[in-house]
């Protein structure tokens, strides 16, 4: 029988641990990402509804005029909006497949293996960015029909996905601590819905936060979707303004999201007990 | 392959306990199982076999007492335990959204072995599975049978010295059942792989187990070699009337709970 551990590949050797980190963590990722080549369905209906917001909300709210935005118009602030919010909508809801993963026994499956429990968290965290990636190509498109001023560098582009990968990290790892909490499919659906709207409505995602009572401007300014949103705004359109600044969206990012993964990290387990 | 083992027993819970909301579901359960055996864990549903199972592969902290598993103790050394286990879930632990082969790739990734041996132990776990041809078949295509075999290939991958199989058959017609006996013999017999399954079939118990124990009300109601344990009642008893005799199971007496019976009855279901 071998007793013999299992040799790192070559280029880790001198941080073998973090070679072990760094390919649980993709190969959880490419589980997922494997799952949605064989069934991409889920990504074509994901578009219906950010085409909505921008096509009709968008269009209609663009023509009244009543929400000011600046220089900007409002097809251009409210583009970035709703790319974070569809992320979110994706994110939010990816809980679930934890719960479902857990009554077939897949989880049992990777919490008996010596993987490392934040490598298992990071590796969803992933693929939901990856998933929510897929929205930025629908957004685009419709953006440029619509005649949004999109910047089309390709840094630009490249920061927009950075940002919709982190800020989808956030959410579905937030959602996977919500799903071992409650456990079950039936009390997670209505954790979920209750939790999206106030979370895209107390955001600046499709009226600035200047207009927004105190109060309300700040919830806004704790919400982590308020950043992303922020800081898509000034990556994805010409000319583009961040009111917090693209340093503090990406620190006050990353602080959440190593925040929520050191929770879930210690959650994780006990999904299963 | 297995020539001496470096410890005796291969897996030994010392007075396991795990207590839920105040009930006692594992009472000071103690027993060992010798490196290389194929070892039953017997009893009704609900006696307490899934949780031992769960706190020998490390999935549920103990309440008090512990456990050693392929000499290391589940407690102080969980990642040490992990590395030298395989587990087949009573559930069905295999991806259906992923083919055969890709299922047993990411497990590979997972266990870390190495680039360069990764398509050879997937295509001799598949081909000793008998699974080859069905390798780029979604496993959602499966049958019942061929799902398990999988599972077991995947939880062989990284050749780990003890096997554990919860309910293994459970949902299974006779034919896929016989097919996986057979290959739960044949990894003991090539590999000395150690076993510990479950199970509330008395027919796979003799069939397949060389030791048994039997739990009752969360604790250990008897053990030790199936013959000697039917011979203990007479002359003509068979393993069922040990069952009986040893966990009083009747019909007013069982214990099983509603989720287990649910959780049964649905893995049953998916394997049809």
């Amino acid at each position: 029988m071998s007793r013999e551990r299992a040799a790192p590949p070559s280029a880790w050797n001198r941080f073998p641990q973090v070679g072990a980190f760094c390919r649980q963590t993709s190969a959880v990722a490419e589980a997922d990402i494997r799952k949605l080549r064989h069934d991409p369905a889920e990504l074509v209906t994901r578009m219906v509804q950010p085409a909505l917001w921008l096509l009709v909300f968008g269009q209609v709210f663009a023509r009244t005029h009543a929400i000011p935005t600046g220089d900007m118009g409002y097809l251009d602030f409210l583009a970035p909006g709703v790319l974070a919010q569809s992320s979110l909508f994706i994110s939010i809801f990816y809980g679930i497949s934890l719960i479902w993963e857990r009554d077939l026994g897949i989880v049992h499956k990777f919490l008996v293996s010596p993987a490392s429990r934040t490598a298992l968290v990071l590796g969803r965290a992933i693929s939901s960015g990856i998933r929510a990636s897929s929205q930025a190509a629908i957004i685009y498109v419709l953006a440029l029909f619509l005649g949004v001023h999109v910047n089309l560098h390709l840094s630009a582009i490249c920061g927009v996905l950075a940002t919709v990968l982190l800020g989808s990290a956030i959410f579905s790892t937030f959602s996977l601590i919500i799903a071992c909490i409650v456990k079950t499919r039936e009390r997670f659906m209505g954790i979920g819905q209750v939790l999206t709207m106030p979370l895209f409505f107390a955001s600046n995602a499709i009226y600035p936060m200047s207009m927004m009572p105190p109060w309300l401007r700040a919830v806004s300014t704790a919400n982590p979707l308020s950043y992303q949103v922020d800081a898509l705004r000034a990556l994805m359109i010409e000319g583009g303004q961040s009111p917090f600044g693209l340093g503090v969206d990406f620190a006050a990012q990353a602080a959440v999201l190593a925040l929520v993964v050191a929770i879930a990290t210690k959650m994780y387990p006990t999904i299963v007990q | 392959m297995s020539q001496i083992p470096p410890h005796p027993a291969a897996v030994e819970a010392l007075t396991l306990t795990r207590c839920f909301d105040g009930l006692t579901a594992v009472d000071k359960l103690s027993f060992a199982v010798p490196a290389g055996t194929i070892f039953g864990l017997l009893g009704t549903n609900g006696a307490g076999k899934s949780t031992t199972i769960k706190m020998l592969t490390t999935l549920l902290p103990p309440t008090s007492g512990t456990a050693r598993v392929a000499g290391f103790d589940v407690i102080r050394q969980p990642q040490a335990v992990r590395r030298h286990i395989g587990y087949v879930a009573q559930m069905l632990s295999a991806d259906g959204e992923l083919t055969g082969y890709e299922n047993l790739l990411i497990s590979a990734k997972i266990y870390g072995i190495p680039r360069s041996q990764r398509g050879s132990r997937i295509a001799q776990a598949l081909e000793f599975m008998e699974l080859a041809s069905h390798a780029d078949k979604m496993v959602s295509q499966y049958s019942g049978g061929m799902i398990r075999r999988l599972e077991i290939a995947q939880a062989m991958l990284h050749r780990p010295e003890v096997l554990f199989l919860d309910e293994p058959t459970v949902g299974l017609d006779p034919a896929a059942k016989h097919a996986v006996w057979q290959h739960i013999r044949q990894l003991r017999k090539e590999m000395g792989t150690t076993v510990l399954m479950t199970t509330h079939d008395m027919e796979e118990a003799d069939q397949l187990c060389e030791r048994v124990a039997f739990m009752h009300g969360g604790k250990l109601a008897a053990q030790g070699f199936p013959s000697e344990l039917k011979a203990d009642l007479g002359p003509a008893a068979n393993l069922d009337d040990v069952f009986i005799h040893y966990t009083g199971a009747s019909v007013s007496a069982e214990r099983g709970d509603y989720r287990d019976v649910a959780r049964t009855r649905r893995t049953a279901q998916r394997l049809e």
